[in-house]
């Protein structure tokens, strides 16, 4: 692989020097293009008391294309389906080179707090979502429960 | 062609120019549009269309632009990307700026209001001489490095090029790239594109994407669908209409499809989906054959008595064919079959016979269609030959004038397989009534017509017999084309009069 490019080693070194309150990035010690992410589910959400891994990768040609990023912990959330994949605009289309990790990892954690059902990814989950919300609501602390806290 | 010709053309269609999109309403609203046929043969030679080459088509997207600013008097490259978003319709765009909030008319463009003057924060900043940090590269630079658009989000010149590039070439967007800035949706120009890209390839790419965006999204132009074309029609007025392209391709200018009368663009699509899809081959299979009750492996009954063994080796059950249940309680004759349900079997039969003749009625008309579409690929071939034979005749005392009429010929006998091929695709959705009827008539006697023709061309031409056959085939062609024009005329006349019911 080609020398790391100096927007990711100073963004690398930015993330560590200030990093987000409920959002820890660490990169791989053998890839600094691989991140191991931890987020903490936001306080009034039913995600709350959870501590939710992901992996973070940056492509070649980062920032001109988004970074890929996925659920590790399993996770109820209409917008995230069984394989952890994001629905997430700024992922996608709405991605621009001057959105960083940091943004991005927020916009995740906004995800969290906000989910999105008429945006739907894991489509049985965003159905009970909009005909029943508070039985989906007890499903995803249930799942948060479970999966999200460790004993 | 002059600009207030143009503005003539966009007069006669009220939404001059919508996005050409492949859905059916879009032929469906052209249909309504359709002046009558009587029309038709008047202004037949009247329908002046143009090819034009890809140099004349940006040459015709300046034309427009211009014309417009004498109006506006706004910057080339925001005109440009405000005609894009107009679709290229100046009547739309100027009603549009004349009519309501300019505030609002800029900002759903994605465009900076060229009358405000940028803020004076933003103009200082550009005028700071201490370096600026680049949000996409990190890098710390001097003014004169980084650049941005009238939005004042401001980047790096490399950065800037690789953000282009990528759009351009990666993602194959052309007038729609927007700012870098996240959440910024204003627009950039093609000038600043061009000044910022300096690759030649990545450059030719981009004039490519905006120049096809234009033909695409303009209704008054399409690109000829021939393969390795560049040529685009353009037109007076969009409508399902024969148009000759300079690369010898014709093609209906509605739907893009081979010139295709009488049949409409609609059902033409219909019929070309229903051709392509495996919908006959899944009724084939309803309509002659059953399932195994036990594996439900399919079977097709080629014959024999109604004592079914399965095939399939590791099921080889033994099943009456008639009622689908286990043979062992039926004895040795079907006639025994005491589960046999009247109703319910009769009401099988029907629908398996209603499949049936719909099939059967399907692949009449396909058989036909394929046929002539078959002979057509012939006829290329038959053109060689023909160019063979003329030259043999022109050596047996005959004039190259003299000889022209087997050209002709051929040029006939292509167009009445053409149409004969369509005529199928046209009587498959119709309905009998006493027209259908008479339309069937000249469908036979065209073909007839044809055929002879075509034998005429393939077999019975030796250099003993020429004069002779010179007046058989003339004979012929003249009353081909004359049995052509009448049933295209007589389908004509029953679009305008309503004769025609369809089938769906």
């Amino acid at each position: 692989m080609s020398s790391l490019p100096r927007r990711i080693i100073k963004e690398t070194q930015r993330l560590m020097q200030e990093p987000v309150p409920g959002i820890n990035a660490i990169p791989d010690e053998n890839n600094a293009r691989y991140f191991h992410v931890i987020v903490t589910g936001p306080n009034d959400s039913p995600f709350e008391g959870g501590v939710f891994k992901l992996e973070l990768f940056l492509p070649e040609d980062y920032p001109m294309s988004a970074p890929k990023v996925r659920f590790i912990t399993k996770i109820y959330h209409p917008n995230i389906d069984r394989l952890g994949r994001i629905c997430l605009d700024v992922l996608k289309d709405k991605w621009s080179p001057a959105l960083q990790i940091r943004t991005i990892l927020l916009s995740i954690q906004a995800l969290l707090s906000a989910p999105n059902p008429d945006d739907p990814l894991a489509n049985d989950v965003a159905e009970l979502w909009k005909v029943n919300e508070a039985e989906a609501i007890r499903n995803a602390r249930e799942w948060t429960q479970r999966y999200a806290v460790e004993d | 062609m002059d600009s207030d010709n143009d503005n003539d053309f966009c007069d006669n269609v009220d939404s001059g120019n919508v996005s050409s999109g492949d859905d059916g309403d879009d032929d469906f609203g052209m249909e309504v549009d359709l002046p009558s046929s009587a029309e038709r043969q008047l202004d037949a030679d009247d329908y002046q269309y143009k090819v034009l080459t890809t140099d004349e088509i940006v040459q015709h997207q300046r034309e427009i632009i211009d014309d417009v600013n004498l109006v506006l008097k706004l910057p080339t490259p925001i005109m440009r990307i405000l005609l894009n978003q107009f679709k290229w319709d100046r009547e739309k765009l100027l009603e549009k700026y004349f009519d309501g909030n300019i505030e609002e008319f800029f900002k759903d463009a994605h465009v900076i209001n060229p009358f405000n003057k940028a803020p004076e924060a933003i103009r200082q900043k550009t005028t700071r001489s201490q370096c600026e940090e680049c949000e996409i590269c990190f890098s710390l630079l001097p003014p004169d490095s980084m650049t941005g658009l009238e939005c004042a989000h401001r980047f790096c010149l490399s950065c800037w090029r690789e953000y282009l590039t990528t759009k351009i070439v990666a993602e194959g967007l052309g007038q729609t790239i927007s700012c870098a800035a996240h959440g910024c949706d204003i627009l950039v120009d093609d000038v600043t594109v061009t000044k910022l890209v300096q690759d030649a390839r990545v450059r030719v790419k981009y004039q490519q994407l905006i120049t096809n965006s234009f033909v695409e999204c303009n209704q008054l132009l399409r690109w000829c669908p021939s393969v390795d074309c560049t040529y685009a029609v353009k037109v007076p007025y969009a409508e399902s209409r024969r148009v000759l392209c300079k690369c010898g391709h014709v093609f209906c200018f509605a739907c893009g499809e081979n010139w295709h009368d009488p049949v409409r663009c609609r059902w033409l699509k219909k019929w070309i989906k229903k051709c392509d899809d495996d919908s006959e081959t899944s009724n084939w299979i309803a309509a002659n054959t059953k399932e195994c009750p036990k594996c439900s492996v399919t079977i097709e009954k080629d014959g024999g008595c109604n004592h079914m063994v399965c095939k399939n080796q590791n099921c080889k059950y033994e099943f009456c064919w008639v009622c689908l249940s286990t043979w062992e309680p039926h004895g040795s004759s079907w006639y025994n079959c005491n589960r046999y349900d009247e109703d319910e079997a009769k009401s099988a039969r029907d629908a398996q016979e209603k499949l049936r003749s719909s099939l059967a009625r399907y692949l009449h008309y396909y058989n036909r269609y394929m046929n002539h579409m078959q002979s057509m690929k012939f006829e290329n071939k038959l053109y060689a030959s023909v160019k063979q034979k003329m030259e043999e005749m022109q050596q047996h005392n005959m004039s190259w004038i003299e000889v022209q009429f087997l050209k002709k010929a051929v040029d006939i006998l292509c167009r009445c397989r053409q149409t004969l091929m369509y005529t199928y695709v046209f009587a498959y959705y119709l309905k009998k009534n006493n027209q259908s009827m008479i339309f069937e008539d000249n469908q036979k006697d065209l073909e007839s017509a044809t055929e002879t023709l075509s034998e005429y061309l393939e077999r019975d031409i030796t250099s003993e017999n020429l004069a002779d056959i010179k007046q058989k085939v003339q004979d012929k062609y003249r009353y081909c084309e004359k049995r052509c024009s009448v049933l295209l005329k007589h389908v004509h006349e029953g679009y305008d009069t309503d004769w025609w019911d369809y089938t769906e």
